[in-house]
């Protein structure tokens, strides 16, 4: 048994009188994709906010190589090694590729006292890295607005990769995207998990986590309601585990199983 | 397989890239108003020596404030205080040297720190309480004004304090806003009869061009630090991104918070600039100076291809667009034209530069 990359264990978190998160507990493991599903509301959101150091956990341990760490900023969990893809914070349209993908981290050169952006370096980076993930740029300078979202999300990736993330969380990367780009950015998650990259991918399409995951946990109400290994579980069992069980059957049954 | 290229992309003509860039509208508005000028008022000594220098030190004085507003509109934020700031900053400088008989040194330097801390503050309370920014400066606009006005008041009984020149004499940093450079080269230049010179008065003899204004040296030493800041440095970057989508840049572990509450301070020091500048070359100070020059430096920013909502523009624009502005101010004058029509004129400039601009944008972004 590997130890896994990062583990969290009853994570509990309040804000004042609501409990977002009551005891969820995930991990995941060097080249896996852990897939965590939950529908609206259900606390994905704040669990991996609380993960990449956004939010502090109010109960609860977060292991990394099971040490025991507490983030009290993003930097430091970025610097710690765990990267975050926000659905549609991941890139400024307005600004260009090489210049979203340095952001934060921009290569310097020194010219006397001055130290200016380097550029060549960075926009030789730039294209290398998106060209590794199958995206042929016309050119650096191009601006992200002019990507599709797919490539958005690939751009964004790349950029996790390179800087040296261990535990890739992926928000809802495939939930505005087409068919076509979709299939794009599953096979991006394939590559990534492939060079030994944790994953954890949140989505509330099944369809998209059955095609990548290797392990899924569906949250509900702040809470785990079970994790389950690829093979031990059909879609349509995770997609009523999402759902609350009874109830989608029940609608399912009365919508003549269009859902 | 490595010359996979999607066949939906079209090639880009290097024209076409060119082309496409922020100060395109600021420009054609250039070229737009030169041609404009040139044919009503070539006779007028508009584009004389004497004429070059007069519409130059006003677009100078525009641009010193635009490099500022420029900046603080990049990284998503407006200063309104700059007008009032500008009056404020004078009346320091004067109450400090004249009436308190500080030296003006010194009194530059503490009208430096008051404006950058006030600018700070105007930062600090824009990020801590997530106002926006037009609101929080558009109370410092009042404030300001009205602490200058009192300060003036209650220490001298006027809102005007002249007497500058009499303290000025020799101070070296004074000189740094008010001297003028080059002065031999323009004398030189009216010996061999390539300028006018003075005829009679008591200044007869000297070229009626004395010199390059030390303001002028200020607003290309502005704009070209604050074009390599933006472009070419990784703060620049920063500057982008807090203005492009703060959020974003955060989560990404840039210092959102500081790039905006300095460039609020950079904006504060620009507005001191101007009227440093102003308090040397009058010899006085007042408390209404500056009135309306954040929307000058605003407007001048926007023509310059600059995005009211941030994250987009460009310094060497915003530069353009001062040169824009003030070429017509005094273009109209010496054209002769009622100079009621400047605002007609500038209004309808402003018009067409950005609906030029959000076209030339939506190309660059591939919006629709």
């Amino acid at each position: 048994m590997t130890t896994p990359l990062i583990e969290l264990v009853d994570i509990e978190k309040h804000f004042g009188a609501v409990i977002a998160l009551a005891g969820v507990s995930v991990s995941v493991n060097p080249g896996e994709c852990h897939c965590l599903l939950g529908d609206n509301g259900a606390g994905k959101s704040t669990f991996i906010k609380t993960m990449s150091g956004v939010h502090q956990p109010t109960s609860g341990k977060i292991l990394m190589d099971g040490k025991e760490v507490r983030f009290s900023s993003p930097r430091q969990g970025m610097e710690a090694g765990i990267a975050t893809v926000y659905q549609d914070l991941a890139m400024i349209p307005l600004m260009s590729v090489t210049r979203n993908f340095w952001m934060g981290r921009e290569p310097q050169k020194k010219f006397g006292p001055f130290s200016s952006f380097d550029f060549k370096k960075a926009n030789e980076v730039t294209m290398a890295e998106m060209a590794k993930m199958g995206i042929n740029l016309r050119e650096p300078d191009q601006a992200v607005g002019t990507l599709s979202g797919g490539e958005r999300q690939t751009v964004a990736i790349a950029r996790a990769v390179y800087f040296g993330a261990k535990v890739l969380i992926l928000d809802e990367p495939t939930s505005a995207l087409g068919v076509r780009q979709t299939a794009n950015v599953l096979s991006t998650v394939d590559k990534v998990r492939k060079s030994g990259i944790g994953i954890i991918f949140i989505t509330h399409n099944v369809r998209h986590a059955m095609a990548v995951g290797d392990r899924f946990t569906v949250l509900n109400r702040g809470k785990t309601l079970g994790t389950a290994l690829r093979g031990e579980i059909t879609p349509d069992e995770l997609q009523d585990l999402m759902a609350g069980g009874q109830e989608m059957a029940s609608l399912e049954a009365s919508l003549g199983g269009t859902v | 397989m490595s010359e996979a290229i999607d066949e939906r992309v079209r090639k880009t003509s290097a024209l076409r890239k060119a082309l496409i860039r922020p100060e395109l509208g600021a420009i054609c508005g250039v070229i737009l108003v030169f041609m404009f000028f040139l044919s009503i008022a070539r006779d007028s000594g508009m584009f004389g020596p004497e004429g070059v220098m007069n519409w130059g030190i006003v677009s100078a004085q525009f641009a010193v404030i635009a490099v500022g507003a420029c900046l603080l509109m990049i990284a998503g934020e407006f200063d309104l205080s700059v007008g009032s700031m500008i009056g404020f900053s004078g009346i320091i400088i004067a109450l400090f040297s004249v009436t308190w008989g500080y030296p003006v040194w010194l009194a530059i330097i503490i009208a430096f720190v008051l404006a950058m801390a006030i600018g700070a503050l105007n930062g600090y309370l824009v990020v801590k309480t997530g106002l926006p920014s037009f609101i929080v400066t558009l109370a410092f606009l009042y404030i300001l004004r009205g602490m200058t006005i009192f300060i003036a008041i209650t220490s001298t009984n006027k809102t005007i304090i002249g007497g500058v020149r009499d303290v000025t004499a020799g101070d070296p940093v004074a000189w740094l806003f008010g001297g003028k450079i080059l002065v031999g080269f323009f004398q030189w230049l009216a010996d061999i009869g390539l300028i006018d010179k003075y005829v009679a008065g008591n200044k007869a003899g000297q070229s009626v061009v004395e010199g390059i204004p030390m303001l002028m040296i200020w607003a290309i030493a502005l704009v070209l630090f604050g074009h390599w800041l933006l472009t070419k440095t990784r703060f620049g970057n920063w500057i982008f991104a807090a203005g492009g989508d703060s959020q974003a840049a955060l989560y990404v572990g840039v210092p959102v918070n500081r790039v905006k509450i300095l460039m609020f301070m950079f904006s504060a020091f620009c507005a001191t600039v101007f009227a440093t500048c102003q308090v040397m070359e009058f010899g006085s100070a007042a408390a209404d100076r500056g009135v309306l020059k954040e929307f000058e430096a605003i407007i001048s920013v926007v023509i310059g291809g600059a995005l009211l909502t941030g994250g987009y523009g460009s310094v060497v624009g915003a530069a353009l667009g001062a040169l824009i502005f003030g070429v017509v101010q005094q273009g109209l004058f010496f054209a002769g034209v009622e100079s009621s029509l400047f605002r007609v004129f500038l209004g309808v400039i402003l018009l067409l530069a950005v609906i030029l601009n959000t076209y030339i944008r939506r190309m660059i972004t591939g919006e629709r």
